[in-house]
């Protein structure tokens, strides 16, 4: 009986371990974010410091944000054609690209594209930073690493995703239109207006930008956590790079369907 | 009074790791103070433990008499100021340039201009045998070069006292002989207090003022350099010449050398 309930205890013990090794890093997160938070006014006394992250963090993920938003828009011209041309409605293609972009795939390819370009790189710089000591060196030289390092890279990428996801979106609508119009003879002017009287600027432009907002907030937080939390080892910052884009892909895809519930209902 | 550190009752765990235990220790103004031990019985640590950038379980680290680890962020921060580190890797700002690594605390704390950050970093860089080096970016040094660079970081501010961790190693010997005279002469004419943790028994005896040997979370032996000589100690002698056999053992515990190479399963 008693070697029964040793065994249970063998096959539950790491369980339970795992559990408290996440909870207690949760916790940890939720700290860091605190102490982030206090940081924040320091980076409106040195502008500067944010306006590089920006530059870093935002200026070099537009490229991707281009390349990506045309062919997904795109994509959208020649699914939204042949799905409309069925119901002779393609003049609703302008409708049906509009909408997709700016309340769905706007927002949400961004994060993904943001977490896989913008955000593992700040893990990997924050992950490599912890491990020549460079924290502590700041530390040492009397400078807050939260005010001088992570919370201007915060900001960055909060006030970058939804600049970026709006890009994605407006490249993406001209890509639908390249298609349907150009090349498979949608009317021009059909694509335009029927876009501009069914988008609602509150209803659907900026239920986009709510979402691009939080995704900035947690998709930056995530990839900030990770590299500042990584273990020192070369090895732990390539597993905090990868956790990284992981974890903020999964966090994204989950938050939007969560948001999209919620104002769905609230409409 | 002329302990510019006094360390009591200090205790540390890395996890259930105890690293030390009960240590009692202190700095001398305006001395070199050496420590020394086996890698791994926790020099770093020490460092950490009296710069706060780690918190001991329990004991006290007085610097000028206040506990520093009871300092709110602000007065650490001050006290920070006056304390310069030199870290075991060098620790630079990898996105800065070797010039802007130097000035760097100068341009945080202080508000000199442009002509006088240049005048003071270049004074430093110059002690240290690395002015022609200020473009550089810090992947572009080797590490003895870094270490160069990050003590001339750590003197810019002209400190109240200086620690270093593993100053030599990695330096040729010219580098080595230059390193060893400079931190004499600051110590001599700057008013410093310096700490060093090093391996180098010759060169750090022929400098330092006291020296402590620390190993399994005590103090093994303390003196100046002339009575750790005569010291009657086995355990000190030992790692004072370096000798492979004595009470200290090379090897980590591992069954009998014949048996292991030569057993068959
Ligand atoms: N973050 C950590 N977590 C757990 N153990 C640690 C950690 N950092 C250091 N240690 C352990 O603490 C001990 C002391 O480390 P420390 O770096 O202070 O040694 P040291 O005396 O400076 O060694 P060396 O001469 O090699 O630099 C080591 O045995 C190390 O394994
Ligand atoms: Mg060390």
């Amino acid at each position: 009986m008693l070697s029964y309930l040793n065994k249970i205890a063998d096959n539950f013990g790491p369980l339970g371990k795992k559990g408290i090794v996440s909870f207690e890093r949760l916790g940890r997160s939720a700290l860091f974010l605190l102490r982030v938070f206090q940081s924040i006014p320091f980076v409106f006394l040195r502008p500067w410091l944010f306006i590089q992250q920006l530059y870093s963090v935002g200026v070099l993920t537009i490229i991707i944000i281009f390349v990506a938003g045309t062919f997904v828009g795109m994509v959208l011209g020649l699914q939204g054609y042949n799905i409309l041309v069925r119901f002779n409605s393609e003049s609703s293609l302008g409708t049906m690209v509009g909408l997709t972009l700016v309340r769905e795939l706007g927002p949400v390819v961004t994060a993904l594209l943001f977490a896989g370009r913008a955000g593992s790189a700040l893990t990997a710089e924050l992950g490599l930073m912890k491990t020549t000591d460079q924290f502590s060196a700041l530390e040492m030289m009397a400078v807050d690493p939260f005010k001088r390092v992570i919370a201007p890279r915060f900001l960055a990428g909060f006030f970058s995703m939804p600049l970026l996801a709006a890009i994605f979106s407006a490249v993406g609508i001209y890509g639908g239109y390249y298609v349907g119009v150009y090349l498979l003879g949608v009317d021009d002017g059909a694509y335009w207006a029927q876009m501009q009287k069914s988008v609602d600027f509150h209803e659907d432009f900026m239920n986009g930008v709510w979402k691009s907002i939080v995704f900035g907030f947690v998709a930056t937080w995530i990839a900030l956590f990770e590299g500042y939390d990584s273990v020192p080892t070369s090895e732990g910052i390539g597993r905090a790079t990868t956790q990284s884009v992981v974890n903020a892909s999964l966090a994204v895809l989950a938050l939007n369907f969560i948001l999209t519930a919620l104002m769905l209902e609230t409409s | 009074m002329s302990n510019l550190i006094e360390i009591r009752g200090l205790s540390f765990n890395h996890g259930f790791r105890v690293i030390f235990d009960n240590v009692d220790l202190d700095i001398e103004r305006g001395k070199i103070t050496a420590i020394m031990g086996p890698s791994g019985t926790g020099k770093t640590t020490l460092l950490k433990l009296i710069s706060a950038q780690l918190t001991p379980r329990s004991g006290k680290v007085l610097v000028e008499g206040q506990n520093i680890h009871d300092l709110g962020q602000a007065d650490l921060y001050e006290m920070r100021k006056r304390m310069g580190m030199l870290f075991q890797s060098g620790a630079l700002l990898t996105d800065l340039n070797v010039f802007e690594n130097v000035a760097y605390p100068l341009r945080e704390h202080t508000t000199l201009d442009e002509r006088m950050i240049r005048y003071l970093v270049l004074i430093k860089l110059h002690a240290v045998g690395l002015r022609g080096a200020a473009q550089l970016m810090p992947s572009e040094l080797s590490g003895g070069m870094a270490r160069r660079v990050a003590l001339a970081r750590a003197i810019v501010l002209d400190p109240m006292m200086i620690m270093y961790d593993e100053p030599f190693s990695g330096q040729d010997p010219i580098s080595m002989g230059v390193l060893i005279k400079l931190i004499k002469t600051m110590n001599d004419n700057m008013d410093l207090t310096s700490i060093i943790v090093s391996h180098d028994v010759k060169e750090v005896s022929a400098i330092a003022d006291y020296i402590y040997i620390i190993s399994n979370g005590r103090i093994m032996e303390q003196g100046t350099p002339p009575a750790l000589e005569e010291t009657t100690s086995a355990w000190a002698r030992q790692f004072l010449k370096g000798l492979p056999d004595g009470p200290v053992h090379f090897h980590y515990p591992a069954p009998d050398y014949n048996t292991d190479l030569f057993e068959t399963e």
